[in-house]
């Protein structure tokens, strides 16, 4: 077996074996299943009692209108209109019969006023749903008042029209931009978290065998680069089993889940159809992406010589992916600035931005073979300079560990 | 299979390494490799194994470079320990076995004779932070050896072991010796040096103070030692024109000469004094020599 292989071989069947790996895994297995069945866990947690309410009415005249609105609003409130004091029914409030008290009446305009009694006014929605009610209880009034039928009412409420044309041909519809629109945000998504989870994995995993002094016997046994690369595509591999569990476990729930799901969430992330070049370039920049920041990774990684020092070297990697990612979602709302346009030709930032830009826009073709060619360029680049920097770096031991050491690691790699 | 080190130089900016070394270490020898701390041992080593660049000369073994395409056949065990702390013995050495291009059954039958022989079956299935140090530097030695290479670097082999294990290790040593094993060894114990090796070259900053077989080294350095017992206060000793040193011990005095000429001098001075136990002349051992090479250099 080639030397690349099993060093592959050995990276991604040990940290598949790891405890961290399993527990990592099996929590975002847990999240998104809990995603999956949020209405259901909702639903068990929120008992089917309603909150009663009790509702002092000075007016004589609210509480009918109120009680009407209210029942037709789907909030679990229910209001009861009661004759005692003030005082008792406080009391009651405060030994937890009513949820809380509401006193109505009318000032001397004829407008509404309510004071609202409870134990706590922490809990908003409730509260919310009688001001609301009472609002437009109060419009009602008004324009009864002022004599206007309800059928101009409804007529005024009405929203308006609002279409959005694109009048040129090849540009994206409405529709078509709010499907890129969630295709995009998922794919930002996974690569920052893929960056900044395997990325981290990778330059750890360096440390450690040079922190443990392993590392000599491994590179006396395999040259260096060989080393670097084996290890960044056996990470990959081990975030693709990751990464395609979670895939199966969310289709698969989705699947069973159809009914309830169809439109809604789906809708909006636009997975029903978005045209699969979309996809395809999708794929090339998430791996392109990977790629360039896991060389990174690897890189700085061989520079540290304890395993605490690794935070503190990727730091400035984390930034630039952080950075990234925050232009990619200022440039959701905005794909033509000229921001996004420069930025995705950067090839740091150029996963993320040209492929947004390939979602929301009619980008030319040769725009983006610039771009992914720039990105190539780039990785080779970084893996040669990459490649030097692992080589002197997992030889050198000392306590610094800055970027300068990049410089001495490559020094050491020289004849003299 | 002879390793041949030819002019090699490395310097790192303006610091140098190791100054023109020359050596050659034929197949089935046991090759010493002495210098203090900081003398370019580790650095030579790293240029054989092809894990830096020299800035001149040529390495070779058997005429060829050396790659790694023949990891198979060298072996390293590095001064500086390492081995995956969370691994387990077996998982460890069939992973660094298999890069030095074993089968993992080859590694499994191999690996129980060397835990056999080494008196720790039991470790295979524990993990190598749970084992003592000493323990942990025999997994090591395995690991450098346990794909019976042709070409042997052991950089301070037995430091830290206790005298058992030095012993164990020094008789696993010289059995591949006599396979046919060419083995450069460094070390700061002299002692292990003169038991094993033929051969010997001293470094220090990285210029070879003496190089040579050990007999050769010791005939030309000259100087010998002699050792006096007797009843009597032997004080006198010390003002023999050719006695360089003087240490009194217990019984008597330790005594360095210039010549092994200058012992007939003593004996006659110590005839009509006394009762004398014991006047033995011995070779200067190869800690003498070191002391005074690398020590002169110091100066």
């Amino acid at each position: 077996m080639n030397k690349f292989w099993i060093i592959l071989s050995h990276t991604y069947m040990t940290r598949l074996k790891t405890k961290s790996f399993y527990i990592s895994t099996a929590i975002i297995l847990l999240f998104i299943i809990g995603m999956a069945n949020f209405q259901t866990i909702v639903d068990i947690f929120s008992s089917d009692d309603k909150d009663t309410i009790a509702v002092i009415d000075k007016s004589d005249v609210l509480f009918d209108s109120l009680q009407e609105s209210v029942s037709n609003s789907n909030e679990d409130v229910e209001i009861v209109s009661v004759d005692e004091s003030e005082g008792v029914i406080k009391e009651s409030v405060r030994e937890g019969i009513y949820k809380a008290l509401v006193v109505l009446e009318l000032n001397e305009d004829q407008v509404p006023e309510a004071t609202y009694y409870s134990n706590t006014i922490t809990e908003t929605a409730v509260q919310m749903v009688l001001e609301q009610q009472l609002q437009q209880l109060k419009i009602a009034m008004a324009t009864q008042a002022a004599g206007i039928d309800q059928a101009t009412i409804t007529e005024i409420y009405e929203p308006i029209t609002f279409q959005r044309i694109a009048l040129n041909e090849s540009a994206k519809t409405d529709e078509e931009l709010n499907q890129a629109r969630g295709i995009v945000y998922i794919m930002l998504f996974l690569l920052y978290i893929a960056v900044l989870m395997y990325g981290t994995i990778i330059a750890t995993d360096v440390a450690t065998e040079k922190s443990s002094r392993v590392m000599e016997i491994l590179v006396s046994s395999a040259s260096p680069v060989t080393h670097m690369f084996a290890k960044i595509t056996g990470i990959a591999l081990l975030g693709l089993t990751q990464i395609s569990l979670f895939v199966i476990v969310g289709y698969t729930l989705i699947q069973s889940k159809q009914e309830e799901l169809t439109g809604g969430i789906f809708e909006y992330f636009g997975i029903q159809d978005t045209s699969p070049t979309v996809y395809i370039y999708g794929i090339i920049f998430f791996l392109l992406g990977y790629l360039l920041y896991a060389t990174l990774a690897a890189m700085l990684g061989s520079l540290v010589s304890r395993v605490e020092d690794v935070q503190q070297l990727i730091t400035p990697m984390t930034l630039l992916v952080v950075a990234a990612f925050l232009i990619a979602m200022f440039g959701l709302s905005m794909p033509e600035s000229t921001l996004v346009t420069v930025t995705s030709f950067i090839p740091f930032f150029a996963p993320m931005l040209m492929f947004l830009r390939i979602g929301m826009l009619e980008v030319p073709f040769w725009e983006v073979a610039i771009s992914i060619s720039l990105l190539i360029g780039t990785i080779i680049l970084l893996a040669l300079i990459g490649s030097r920097v692992y080589k002197g770096g997992v030889l050198m031991y000392g306590r610094s560990s800055s970027l300068k050491d990049m410089k001495k690691a490559i020094e050491l790699t020289k004849k003299e | 299979m002879t390793l041949l080190l030819n002019n090699v130089t490395k310097r790192f900016g303006e610091n140098i390494a190791v100054n023109n070394l020359s050596l050659e270490i034929p197949e089935s020898e046991m090759f010493g490799f002495l210098g203090g701390n900081g003398a370019g041992k580790t650095t030579t080593f790293r240029m054989i194994l092809g894990l830096l660049d020299r800035t001149n000369g040529d390495i070779s073994w058997n005429g060829e470079t050396i790659n790694y395409d023949k990891s198979h056949l060298i072996g390293y065990l590095p001064e500086e320990r390492g081995l995956y702390p969370k691994l387990k013995v077996r998982d460890q050495l069939i992973y660094l076995g298999k890069l030095r291009g074993m089968s993992k059954h080859e590694v499994d039958s191999e690996l129980n004779n060397w835990l056999e022989r080494f008196k720790v079956p039991e470790y295979i299935d524990k993990r190598v932070e749970e084992l003592s140090k000493g323990n942990q530097q025999k997994i090591q030695f395995i690991s450098a050896v346990i794909h019976k290479p042709k070409l042997l670097i052991l950089d301070e082999p037995f430091s830290g072991l206790d005298p058992i294990n030095v012993e164990m290790l020094k008789e696993a040593v010289l059995e591949l010796k006599n396979q046919g094993t060419s083995i450069v060894f460094s070390s700061h114990r002299m002692e292990h040096v003169e038991e094993l090796c033929e051969h010997l070259c001293i470094l220090h900053n990285g210029d070879q103070v003496v190089q040579g077989s050990l007999r050769d080294i010791k005939r030309s350095f000259g100087k010998k030692n002699l050792m006096v017992h007797g009843d009597f206060s032997v004080d006198f000793l010390q003002d023999i024109p050719g006695v360089l040193r003087y240490k009194k011990v217990a019984d008597g005095c330790e005594l360095q000469i210039e010549h092994e000429d200058v012992s007939q001098k003593v004996f006659a001075s110590l005839q009509g004094k006394g009762f004398v136990r014991k006047f033995d002349l011995e070779e200067p051992s190869l800690n003498d020599i070191f002391i005074e090479k690398v020590g002169a250099a110091y100066e």
